[in-house]
């Protein structure tokens, strides 16, 4: 957790907090007043989501980021694909939830592709999360990921792209 | 930077009003959210206008909000936030947005936004650039040369190109201000449609013979027993009605409502039959979801279709499966239309290419009676595959005497209608010309007609042997750019006298767009005026179910521009007031009657008063008002309107129930369309060329780009018209997906981006039409029916690489459409 603040440690202890609170009945939220006074970017937590050594090649790794509540999905795709990191460039990971009406996707290792199972939209892993066909206004959104050699671990740092569901990324 | 991740919410107290999507014929419902920059509504659900609590993830299908819906807007006393989001309550679309609908506020007017170069002022050529001028003077030059033109030489050098629809770029406002400036006042009948080249009706045999195109309502869909698409792609194309309404009876979750309509008949999950040369995007998602036991792709031959009709019927008659009741109750012409139309199984297989027993299925899919005994209910639904096929006028008749002989009208599930492309939104005193009307786009090129006026068209991408329309316009249109050029500080009479001489002596042709965009049209005119679309003004359309909604107006368009009907009345006025000041009374009389202040004057002038003129809101258009409709919401009302009662407008579900139908004699009548192969000249076309140049939409781009072209998530998509192709042919041509290859025959040649697709046959190709980049007209032969239909889908053309873009290959996709 080295260079989070407080504050935004808080944060994503909130997200859990919330997904939790989401599946039992409404309660109170204790809603943090967060401003963003001197930056643009939103408060995105920095969180390991796979080492690379443990990676198969199109087996996609679940993880949820930027809180519980956001499911998604790593993969490692074999050869260097755009926005790919690690030591091949060929990592990406993505949100799996369709920018649509925000079914739960489907990983389809043959096409390498998302697949929606209500309306069949399609979303192209190895271009960026690309709609090949379907209803979505947007791609999948994408996961920023940065490879640390010294560990070998890929690490979620932010999101490009609204997540499904949310006003914003950071609940 | 961009900042994708967070969207602005509505407050509570955001304005709320009713928009129907600009786009497809389904007419999507929304509502548009606006409210001051300086405020945003909070996450609660109290907080914001939707309702909805953000501080959680919300559940899936609980909305459908992205980036693409907000934008920043100006009107209504500064710049406000919008947020354009589907309507939960709309019958129609019950809260989904397809992927067009999806942006609408994207494509509104934004001075820093993707759609920063609207047209916002009038923009004259004067020789060799643009300028911006005033309505003004804009007038002065379209009204002097119109003048100039009707006085000398009459009215049939008055040309036009026009649209005829609703939605954007029409409406029964929009409809009624250019028809009756065109037809009443200009009194011209050179006028060309939208899409083709002539002014006529897609559906003139199912018109001929008493049943109009739009008779069922997207519920009938719901309690089908048989979705029988004919040449339409559904998914892509009519989306919401697809998903909303047919997708369920596959599913089987609108059993029991056919259990309640329809008391005591077999009622089970919906059986599709899908005729289509190509396994589409739609057959795909169909057959995933229906399986092999409830789908059936009728893979036909090009052109085919008539066979397959006559197949059909004469198979149904055979064993008994037509309704002689109703056939001699309500119909005639049975057995001349059955003698001229009959073809064994086995004909039928050798003409459509598929095999017998899945005609065989076909048939008992459709017509053969449910276990309960009863007639099966059979939805017939057509697109562009008939309308724009081999001979439109007699596949229709042969698909109509097919549904007629089997009873699939008047009942509800049942229907024979189109699927449509645009809105409708017809209202204009009747057309002056003949039938067959005027081949317009071949009387230009032939130097014919002085003047042109493209109304919200742009046929250099949207007509027939488009490369040779557009160079011999662009060359008659130059001879008046020269003439122009010469005028210096001329007055506007220097500038009219001079157009007129370029067009009467040397063979020109002044030509005038009026847009939302300065389209390859409006670049290759001498004036550009700039119109408005839905949410600058207010419109009413109706959709594919003759749903009427009104779209309110929420904000200003952008700069000077205006409503079309606005600007037809002020084009009317100029030529009133020129006639005027020469005491010409005659003339100034046939101009009279355009004192509109707003859109809803040109509504109450037109649709409302319905006699004497061609409305598709029929004799009860009385009934309607603005203040009407908007209380009906994004529901509207279904027309013809039956009665206004209890504050409420009553509509009509199902046209025929009564089976009044729409002849003089009030039956249907049926028409002889025997099967006699493909015209000559496309026979031709096939016999010297290896591909077969199929074409249409994807879902991910409306009409010719207009707005598309601005948006990255859309041209990023598509940089370049996409042609489908089998991955064999690809490899014996050299081409690899994203390559950039030729389409070229005797016609013409365009270039497109190679899609390698599994499911193509070899030989067939499928390329997207009215592209801005790559346009598939340019190959399209000039045969048409009797009716001066084309038959654009039915080309054949070689293709060869040309190159590879870097980009194209890095950064789009061209993994297989096909869902499964």
């Amino acid at each position: 957790m080295a260079g989070v603040s407080r504050r935004r440690f808080l944060k994503v202890g909130g997200g859990s907090l919330v997904a939790g609170a989401a599946v039992g009945p409404s309660g109170t939220f204790a809603e943090e007043k967060v401003t963003h006074v001197g930056r643009v970017t939103l408060p995105y937590p920095e969180k390991p989501i796979a080492v690379v050594a443990a990676m198969s090649v199109n087996e996609p790794v679940s993880f949820q980021y930027p809180d519980e509540a956001s499911p998604c999905v790593a993969i490692k795709m074999g050869s260097a694909v755009p926005g790919g990191v690690g030591p091949e460039s060929d990592i990406v990971a993505f949100s799996t939830l369709c920018t649509h009406m925000g079914c739960v996707m489907n990983y389809d290792g043959e096409s390498r592709t998302f697949k929606c199972p209500c309306h069949f939209s399609m979303f192209d892993c190895e271009k960026g999360g690309q709609m090949i066909i379907g209803q979505a206004t947007s791609g999948v959104p994408s996961i920023i990921l940065r490879y640390d050699e010294a560990d070998d671990s890929i690490n979620a740092l932010g999101v490009n792209g609204l997540i499904y569901g949310r006003q914003s990324n950071i609940l | 930077m961009t900042i994708n991740d967070r969207i602005p919410l509505p407050p509570a107290d955001a304005e709320k009003t009713n928009m129907v999507c600009h786009f497809c014929i389904v007419g999507c419902g929304y509502h548009v959210y606006k409210w001051p920059v300086n405020q945003e509504g909070g996450r609660a659900p109290e907080e914001n206008a939707l309702g909805l609590d953000f501080r959680r993830q919300l559940n899936a299908l609980d909305t459908s909000l992205s980036p693409a819906m907000v934008n920043q807007v100006k009107g209504g006393g500064g710049t406000h936030n919008i947020m354009i989001v589907p309507d939960k309550e709309c019958v129609v679309n019950q809260g989904q947005s397809s992927t067009r609908g999806g942006q609408l506020a994207s494509v509104m007017f934004n001075a820093t936004g993707p759609t920063q170069d609207r047209l916002k002022y009038p923009r004259l050529f004067t020789g060799d650039d643009w300028v911006d001028v005033s309505w003004d003077t804009a007038l002065k030059v379209y009204a002097g040369v119109t003048k100039r033109i009707l006085d000398a030489d009459g009215p049939d050098q008055l040309m036009f190109n026009c649209f005829d629809h609703g939605g954007a770029g029409g409406g029964f406002e929009n409809t009624w201000g250019t028809g009756k400036l065109m037809f009443s006042a200009l009194q011209t009948k050179m006028v060309r449609i939208h899409n083709r080249p002539a002014y006529n009706s897609e559906c003139h045999a199912t018109r001929d013979m008493g049943i109009g195109e739009l008779n069922n309502s997207y519920e009938d869909s719901e309690v089908a027993d048989t979705l029988f698409y004919i040449g339409a792609n559904p998914y892509e194309t009519q989306t919401n009605y697809f998903l909303a309404h047919a997708l369920p009876n596959m599913q089987g979750t609108t059993v029991d409502k056919k259990k309640e309509w329809f008391d005591g008949e077999t009622a089970l999950p919906a059986k599709v039959i899908i005729a289509d040369p190509r396994r589409s995007p739609t057959i795909a998602v169909c057959e995933h979801v229906a399986g092999p036991d409830r789908m059936l792709h009728l893979r036909i031959n090009p052109g085919s279709d008539t066979a397959l009709f006559n197949g059909l019927l004469t198979y149904a008659v055979e064993q008994g499966w037509h309704d002689p009741d109703f056939i001699a109750a309500h119909t005639k012409g049975f057995d001349e239309a059955l003698a001229a139309n009959r073809m064994s199984l086995e004909e039928c297989s050798q003409a459509t290419g598929v095999p017998v027993e899945d005609l065989q299925k076909a048939a008992e899919w459709a017509y053969k009676p449910k276990e309960s005994g009863h007639r099966p209910r059979s939805a017939h639904l057509y697109e562009k595959g008939i309308i724009w096929g081999n001979d439109n006028y007699k596949i229709q008749s042969a698909l109509v005497d097919l549904v007629l002989a089997t009873h699939n009208v008047g009942r509800r599930g049942t229907g024979v209608c189109r699927l449509g492309g645009h809105q409708e939104g017809y209202a204009r005193p009747p057309y002056p010309g003949p039938r067959p009307a005027p081949f317009i786009d071949q009387e230009l090129m032939d130097g014919n007609g002085k003047m042109l006026t493209v109304w919200a068209c742009n046929a250099f991408q949207t007509t027939l042997n488009a490369e040779n329309y557009r160079q011999q316009l662009v060359k008659r249109s130059n001879t008046v750019r020269e003439a122009i050029g010469k005028v210096r500080a001329g007055a506007v009479e220097e500038l009219v006298d001079a157009i007129y001489d370029a067009v009467t002596n040397q063979g020109g042709l002044f030509m005038t767009t009026i847009d939302l965009y300065p389209t390859k049209v409006a670049q290759a005119s001498h004036l550009m005026l700039p119109g408005a679309h839905p949410g600058e003004m207010n419109l009413t359309s109706m959709n594919g179910e003759r749903r009427m909604r009104l779209s309110e107006r929420f904000m200003d368009p952008p700069g000077a521009a205006k409503a079309d009907c606005l600007i037809a009345a002020d084009i009317a006025n100029a030529l009133k007031a020129m006639y005027e000041d020469e005491e010409n009374d005659e003339m100034a009389a046939r101009f009279v009657g355009f004192d509109w202040i707003s859109e809803e004057d040109a509504f109450n002038d037109g649709f409302r008063k319905p006699e004497g003129i061609d409305s598709q809101g029929g004799s009860t258009g009385h009934l309607v008002t603005y203040d009407r409709l908007r209380a009906m919401g994004n529901n509207g009302v279904q027309l013809p309107v039956k009665d206004y009662k209890n504050g409420k407008l009553i509509g009509t579900e199902m046209i025929y129930a009564d089976y009044a139908f729409s002849t003089e004699d009030g039956k249907a009548h049926f028409q002889p369309a025997p099967w006699t192969g493909l015209p000559d000249k496309v026979e031709e076309q096939r016999s010297k060329y290896r591909f077969w140049i199929n074409n249409g939409r994807t879902n991910h781009i409306w009409q010719t780009a207009y707005h598309d072209e601005r948006i990255d998530f859309r041209r990023q998509r598509y940089p370049m018209a996409p042609i489908e192709i089998h991955p064999e042919d690809a490899t014996a041509l050299g081409v690899a997906a994203g390559d950039v290859v030729e389409v070229f025959n005797d016609y013409g040649s365009s270039y497109a981006m190679a899609y390698l697709e599994p499911s193509m046959k070899p030989g067939h190709s499928f390329m997207m039409f009215t592209y801005n980049n790559g346009i598939m007209g340019d190959v399209v032969t000039n045969w048409t029916d009797q009716n001066i239909i084309p038959y654009y889908k039915g080309t054949w053309a070689d293709i060869r690489r040309v190159g590879a873009i870097a980009d194209y290959e890095e950064t789009v996709s061209f993994k297989t459409r096909r869902y499964a």
